[in-house]
């Protein structure tokens, strides 16, 4: 039992983007790295697992396309089954965290999600992940006896070098037991509507709004400016705006050249949404929120005083 | 039908903190705790389809004594009863640990659906659910945005949600875990009445046993530098300042 297992998944066609990531906080934690991707057309990605510090590709033939955590897990069981590794790496993407927990539970492993730190202490794996909306991180350590199972949060490592040839490959068979119990109906594309993309400055307004009522005095601001109005989820959650606002991991993804965050606290959902902005500026009445962390421009004040002053200035 | 729905106090930290148990948590005395938000969905959509075919919500949490606020709280929203899990030994950093002591007590419900928050608050991993439904040998889906009882009870289809709001519709078979995310429904709070009445509920509390035992431990908690170690510009002055600056730097973009 020894070496690193990164398992990536298959979107749309290609390797998910957080995979050079996962590669780099592999070979950070030591022992050879074995790449995993179980896809229905595994072939067509081969090219992407070209990646600087992988030693090993394993593959599982997946027989139908499209994302099913229950066949991705029986398969990600087949790779660690093979390769026995100690430690598991996972991106922490909703797929991911459909079943690594699963997987860890059944298996036995130690287990950590949304991980920002791995490293190893006289032997011993040792995790850093936020806790308390990413106030306080924790340290955590993990019994010996059994590999460890960890998803990490995407952005924080440096992406691998792309490498000149992939590494050789091995094929993991699927035993004809693993079947899935989730049927496949039907996609749905995202709702449509405003198109924040498009919008070189985005005005975006979090829980800190307080009431349903501020909103308006936000989205008049954002239209004298010229600015499109973002939100954050939960006032989408409230029918406080129409989904096309969302910014974030399960809205849309915006990469203006300024953001300005008001009353957002910075929760990861929401940074993997708008941290690809040129310039960023957080308003919060709380100094730590995380959403500093990402800022280029920060005040600690009340943005309803902030929007009332706005009001008067244009 | 019975829904057992899996709820947790969370832990919130204001911005200063200071650190009890040895460094490995925040000193409770610096905390304040709640129902997590994602489980007042979780309840509501329970409770909802108990009233439209019938049957019983249960309520269960794996937490301390505190935790047991949590239960009250749902009970008050209308859930039929309440079971609070708990051994000295449960971390609750551990959510393989938290999810096979939900199913020490889960197992012995045989309930046709089982609920959970998408994540909850402060943890923010995502995880118990997946990790109680192989605890329970059955099938989950996670970050659902729609669920529909079919067939009587006993199919379920679900809407789940992707990255860039990508949705996709499944079909299972119950019994099944479902993790709920935030905005399916509108959660309605219980009247004073019912929540007096929640106050005197009778809550059982079940031992996990060694379902509780952890892999896992906290070697310590800390405060991360502030701003990642990012230089950022913090504007001074009031309000009328910030929105000056704020406007300036918005005609700069042109
Ligand atoms: C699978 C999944 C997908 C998700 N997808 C998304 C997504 O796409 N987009 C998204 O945004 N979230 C998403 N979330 C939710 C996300 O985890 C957070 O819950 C959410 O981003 C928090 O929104 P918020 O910052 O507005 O609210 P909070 O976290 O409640 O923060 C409010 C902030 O406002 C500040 N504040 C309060 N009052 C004032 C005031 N008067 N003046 C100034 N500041 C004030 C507070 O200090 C706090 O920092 C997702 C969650 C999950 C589990």
């Amino acid at each position: 039992m020894s070496g690193v297992l990164v398992v990536t998944e298959v979107v749309d066609g290609r390797l998910d983007e957080s995979v050079r990531e996962l590669v780099t906080a592999a070979v950070a934690v030591g022992g050879p790295v074995t790449l995993g991707v179980a896809a229905a057309d595994v072939d067509a990605v081969l090219a992407d697992t070209a990646i600087a510090g992988v030693d090993e590709v394993v593959t599982v033939r997946l027989a139908a396309g499209g994302f099913d955590h229950e066949l991705q897990r029986h398969a990600v069981r087949a790779m660690i089954e093979q390769v026995t590794p100690d430690v598991v790496v996972l991106g922490y993407t909703i797929r991911a965290a459909a079943y690594a927990a699963a997987l860890a539970e059944e298996l036995g492993l130690g287990f950590a999600s949304d991980v920002v730190g791995l490293s190893r202490d006289a032997g011993e794996l040792v995790a850093i992940k936020p806790v308390y909306g990413g106030k306080v991180y924790a340290e955590l350590g993990f019994a010996s006896d059994a590999a460890v199972l960890v998803t990490l949060r995407p952005g924080v490592w440096e992406q691998a070098e792309v490498a000149g040839a992939p590494a050789a490959v091995r094929e993991v068979a699927l035993g004809g037991s693993a079947v899935s119990r989730v049927r496949h109906v039907e996609y749905l594309a995202p709702a449509g509507g405003v198109d924040l993309k498009r919008a070189d400055v985005i005005f975006s307004v979090g829980r800190g709004v307080g009431a349903k009522e501020n909103i308006e005095k936000f989205a008049e601001i954002a239209n004298k400016l010229g600015a499109g109005l973002g939100a954050s989820r939960p006032l989408v959650d409230s029918g406080w705006l129409p989904a096309a606002h969302q910014v974030g991991q399960t809205g849309v993804s915006v990469k203006p050249k300024l953001y300005v965050a008001f009353g957002i606290s910075g929760a990861l959902q929401h940074l993997a949404g708008m941290s690809g902005s040129k310039k960023i500026i957080a308003i919060n009445t709380d100094k730590d929120a995380p959403i500093f962390n990402v800022a280029d421009v920060g005040a600690v004040a009340d943005i309803l005083e902030v929007a009332d002053e706005l009001k008067a200035l244009i | 039908m019975k829904i057992v729905v899996c709820v947790k106090q969370v832990v919130e930290v204001p911005s200063y903190v200071e650190f009890g148990a040895g460094g490995a948590d925040v000193d409770p005395a610096f905390t304040s705790r709640e129902l997590n938000d994602a489980d007042t969905y979780a309840v509501e959509e329970a409770l909802r389809i108990r009233d439209e075919v019938g049957g019983e919500v249960v309520v269960v949490t794996a937490g301390d004594e505190g935790a047991v606020e949590a239960l009250r709280r749902c009970v008050a929203m209308g859930a039929d009863r309440a079971v609070r899990v708990w051994s000295d030994g449960l971390s609750v950093h551990d959510p393989i640990a938290v999810a096979r002591s939900l199913a020490a007590a889960i197992r012995d419900e045989a309930a046709d659906l089982v609920f959970c928050g998408v994540q909850s608050s402060d943890a923010a991993q995502q995880s118990t659910g997946p990790a109680l439904a192989s605890a329970l040998g059955v099938p989950s889906v996670s970050v659902a945005t729609k669920v529909d009882v079919v067939s009587g009870g006993s199919g379920l289809t679900v809407r789940r949600e992707f990255e860039g709001g990508l949705a996709e519709v499944v079909e299972l078979d119950g019994p099944a875990v479902i993790t709920v995310q935030t905005g399916l429904n509108t959660p309605r709070y219980g009247s004073f009445k019912e929540m007096m009445k929640a106050k005197k509920a009778q809550i059982p509390v079940v031992d996990p046993g060694d379902a509780g035992a952890s892999r896992v431990k906290v070697r310590r908690m800390f405060v991360p530098a502030s701003s990642g170690g990012r230089d950022i510009e913090m504007i001074d002055g009031g309000p009328a300042q910030i929105a000056a600056r704020i406007v300036q730097l918005v005609r700069e973009v042109g």
